[in-house]
């Protein structure tokens, strides 16, 4: 096992792991940054994204050894009080059913919405397709992800 | 037909009270305790402690209102609804009221379950009285310290006022209301009156949803808890002969590997390592029943269909006679493929088996059956074990047959440790429980341009529609009406999926419908209107749906969809269903684009009695309905040998967010009691789409996943 130093919601993390560990195991199991949801652990259903470096990324993807130096913003760190503006449009849609997916929800949302503060219906529908949610709340996701999009303008 | 659900209680024994420590009080009562008639009052309030009981709410000395929600919580949005009738007749204001997850306990909450969509329908009334007798309570002790009668008294969001001008908040008078005698003189509140019920209340856990705190079983840890990663045999119809671990044992993190009946369990510290370690596991596997395949199952179903082997659920009139004497008959065989439930979170479950005590901890519909499952598996007493309900990612069934919290359980007593076993997706799609394959053939007799009689047959794997389904409509309203049903036993584990049986009894009928509606060269709606009217004043025991209330949803989605009067080029579809108490009309617009007929919009009419929380209530009526659409279009699980050919999304399709159409939900405004709604606006969307398509394309689909039925050739022209 070696050692590997990650950049977590702001913090280096020193984390003693397999080299192919992903990414999502170390912040579940060894961080404890369970917000970070497993589903399918093939990138298809977008429960595990992250952001690194900005980008959203299914981190059940990306080995632990992949990713040093890389800046790594998980559900826990996207705000400091749960206020990031597509966390304030989730719960004013009142978004959730059974709740598991929306954290990797939001943060596809959040890391499309930085570079696109005015989507379309279906740059939305687009941006969000890898991301299944099995209650189907999806018809409130593309409505809070508007709400959010004005938010941000 | 019954809507009012009028409990009669021993009030004075299903109200229990208690002066907290820490200050406040406690109040507990037994759901249906009018069943339970062992359960008695406690002789001595004072003696009673926390621990005592659990409670349905605690005030404390400032004010504050924790309301202890029973039942398990798998997204259909009881953890929220369930307190706010609480909080109702307590009278406070909602934003005052905190929730918590009650635990299982078996003495002082019944029903705790999630399924048949009956929590609401089952807390209406009890849960109201709890509150309303907590709220009378406290008006006494206020009277009594004013000195006034209690009828004086006035309440509104937790403050107790008199003509006075006096004023005591709940938290004031808290410790005093605790040790009074329960009154039986409580009143409930004119729905008129409502503050708290019929306006949006959004989830309880939002703020831990959205940023993402621990609240799912799989994110439950204790220290030293070891991860489980469980082999299981690959193929149904397969016992374990062999294995062999050494390599797994000397696999980093790896703690202790255990067989268990024909499984293996690799106990690691980490997720990753037990998963690695279970993937290196060398097993040898053998035969030990027959490895079923879909094309076996297809011919076994057929031959059930067609053969003469029925058991018979109802019989009306004569059925035989009047398709002896029919001017014309429709016969049609519909028929529908195993589906796994998929809960985004993947089963798993926490054990400590201790040599005194059992914790177990989870996602879990059952928790009651669960833990008496898990006493007797062990040969312990129910009575040592303690579980916690974890907020569950999804259940829709699956999570009712607790073989995992089992699993876990066995687990952690054979390794002498705590354990939580952790499904993988692929374990979890390939362990069974599956939704069964199910083939209906239903025929119509029609006489002078009219139906007189209707079969309908089903056959299915491992069991049959039960209970009250084959009262559903159309029952009652064809005088010669029978349902013959038979199954073949496989060694394919399944069970329920939401709306089991209807999820997909409902398509197939009211595809049937549709096409009997143009043999009989009438409308749609008119031929049900019609069948209706012969229903209405019936005085039949077996009697479940309510004409009225379905002939109102129908004429509500007409209106609203605009039926038969939508512009060139979008095609509607019509279905009506009840089931689980609620009556519900559904008409799907389709387009053509591309020569493909795409689902636009879904209107979709609900009768599901007062609606409790709104925007709730809403979330289900939608996600039920995408659900329905996503599982009918595409869902298909098949077998090869006994093995499923999928077991994971990337050969599994569930809906996605770029294929859902609009929905356009209206509730029917109503004072009856509620009814649920987690599964019952699933059923119908089915036959709404098949009907869409058929008048989009003239290709009636009777086979789901529909999109394999579908001629794309044809279309193409």
């Amino acid at each position: 096992m070696a050692v590997f130093q990650l950049k977590i919601n702001g913090e280096i993390h020193n984390v003693q792991a397999e080299s192919d560990t992903p990414l999502l195991w170390v912040l579940r199991d060894n961080l404890g940054y369970v917000g970070t949801k497993y589903g399918c652990g093939i990138g298809q259903c977008g429960a595990c994204t992250v952001h690194v470096d900005g980008v959203a990324t299914r981190s059940c993807l990306l080995l632990v050894s992949q990713i040093q130096g890389m800046e790594i913003t998980t559900i826990e760190g996207l705000s400091e009080n749960g206020d990031h503006p597509v966390q304030e449009a989730w719960k004013e849609v009142d978004v959730p059913q059974c709740g598991y997916c929306q954290p990797g929800q939001i943060m596809t949302a959040s890391a499309f919405l930085e570079n696109n503060t005015n989507p379309s219906d279906s740059d939305i529908k687009s941006a969000m397709q890898g991301n299944i949610c099995r209650c189907a709340s999806y018809k409130r996701i593309e409505k809070a992800v508007k709400v959010a999009a004005k938010k941000l303008s | 037909m019954k809507t009012n659900n009028k409990y009669n209680f021993s009030r004075r024994s299903f109200l229990k009270t208690s002066t907290l420590a820490s200050g406040g009080m406690l109040i507990g009562f037994n759901l249906f305790n009018a069943c339970k008639p062992e359960v008695e009052p406690p002789i001595d309030l004072s003696l009673l402690n926390y621990n005592d009981f659990n409670a349905f709410i605690k005030i404390s000395d400032d004010g504050k209102v924790t309301i202890f929600s029973p039942n398990p919580e798998i997204g259909q949005g009881v953890k929220t609804s369930m307190p706010m009738l609480i909080a109702e007749e307590l009278d406070v204001a909602w934003k005052d009221v905190q929730v918590v997850q009650g635990i299982l306990d078996t003495k002082n909450y019944s029903r705790q379950v999630a399924g048949g969509s009956q929590s609401i329908r089952s807390g209406w009334e009890p849960l109201r009285q709890t509150g309303a007798t907590t709220r009378q309570m406290l008006v006494n002790a206020a009277a009594t310290r004013w000195n006034i009668s209690p009828s004086e008294c006035k309440t509104k969001e937790g403050v107790i006022t008199n003509s006075n001008g006096d004023k005591l908040g709940y938290g004031e008078v808290v410790k005093e209301a605790a040790l009074l005698e329960v009154p039986e003189d409580y009143k409930l509140k004119d729905p008129k009156d409502f503050t708290i019920i019929g306006k949006d209340a959004i989830n309880v856990d939002m703020a831990k949803i959205i940023t993402g705190k621990p609240l799912y079983g799989l994110d439950y840890k204790v220290e030293g808890m070891l991860i489980a990663s469980v082999l299981r045999p690959p193929a149904f119809g397969q016992v374990l002969e062999s294995f062999d671990d050494t390599n797994v044992r000397a696999l980093p993190n790896v703690k202790n590997v255990v067989k268990f009946g024909n499984k293996i369990a690799v106990l690691a510290t980490d997720t990753w390592s037990a998963m690695k370690g279970k993937n290196a596991l060398k097993a040898v596997w053998k035969q030990d029943s027959q490895a079923e395949s879909t094309i076996f199952h297809d011919e076994k179903l057929l031959e059930l269909l067609n053969g003469e082997k029925f058991e018979t659920l109802r019989k009306d009139g004569d059925v035989k006679k009047a398709f002896a004497e029919a001017d014309k008959v429709l016969e049609r065989v519909f028929e529908t493929p195993f589906l796994p439930h998929n809960c985004l979170e993947p089963m798993n479950f926490f054990a400590h088996v201790q040599t005194d005590k059992i914790e177990l901890v989870g996602p879990i519909q059952t928790p009651e059956w669960t833990a008496n499952r898990v006493a007797t598996l062990l040969g312990r007493d129910v009575n040592e074990i303690t579980l916690q309900m974890t907020r569950m990612g999804g259940g829709f069934g699956r999570r009712l047959y607790g073989d995992f919290a089992l699993e876990a359980a066995e687990v952690s007593h054979l390794a002498k440790a705590p354990v939580k076993v952790v499904f993988s997706r692929e374990d979890d799609m390939s362990a069974g429980t599956y939704k069964p394959a199910i083939k209906y053939k239903i025929s119509a007799s029609i006489k002078d341009n009219k139906v007189t009689g209707y079969h309908l047959k089903e056959a299915a794997v491992n069991g049959n529609m039960y209970g009250l389904i084959p009262n559903f409509f159309p029952a009652g309203s064809i005088e010669n009406y029978q349902v013959d049903v038979a199954n073949y036993q496989s060694n394919i584990t399944t069970g329920a999926w939401r709306a089991p049986y209807t999820n997909f009894l409902a398509s197939a009928e009211q595809s049937f419908f549709d096409e009997l509606a143009e043999v009989l060269e009438t409308d749609r709606i008119k031929l049900h209107i019609d069948l209706l009217q012969k229903a209405k004043g019936s005085t039949d025991e077996r009697m479940q749906y309510s004409p009225e209330r379905l002939e109102a949803v129908i004429n509500k989605v007409v209106e609203k969809s605009n039926w038969g009067k939508v512009k060139e080029g979008i095609y509607q579809g019509f279905s009506v269903y009840y089931c689980h108490n609620t009556h519900v009309a559904e008409v799907a617009d389709i387009e053509m684009e591309n020569g493909f007929p795409i689902i636009k919009k879904v209107t979709c009419a609900v009768d599901c009695g007062i609606v409790v929380n709104p925007t709730g209530a809403k979330n289900q009526v939608v996600g039920g309905i995408l659900d329905g659409i996503g599982h009918a279009m595409y869902g298909d699980l098949t077998f090869v040998d006994g093995i499923p050919q999928s077991n994971n999304f990337n050969s599994f399709q569930l809906i996605r967010i770029n294929q859902t159409p609009e929905v356009d939900v209206h509730f029917i405004e109503s004072n009856e009691a509620p009814t649920g709604l987690g599964e019952p606006t699933l059923p119908p969307v089915g036959g709404a789409i098949v009907n869409a398509i058929y008048a989009a394309t003239g290709q009636r689909l009777t086979n789901q996943p529909y999109i394999n039925n579908l001629k794309l050739e044809e279309l193409a022209g």
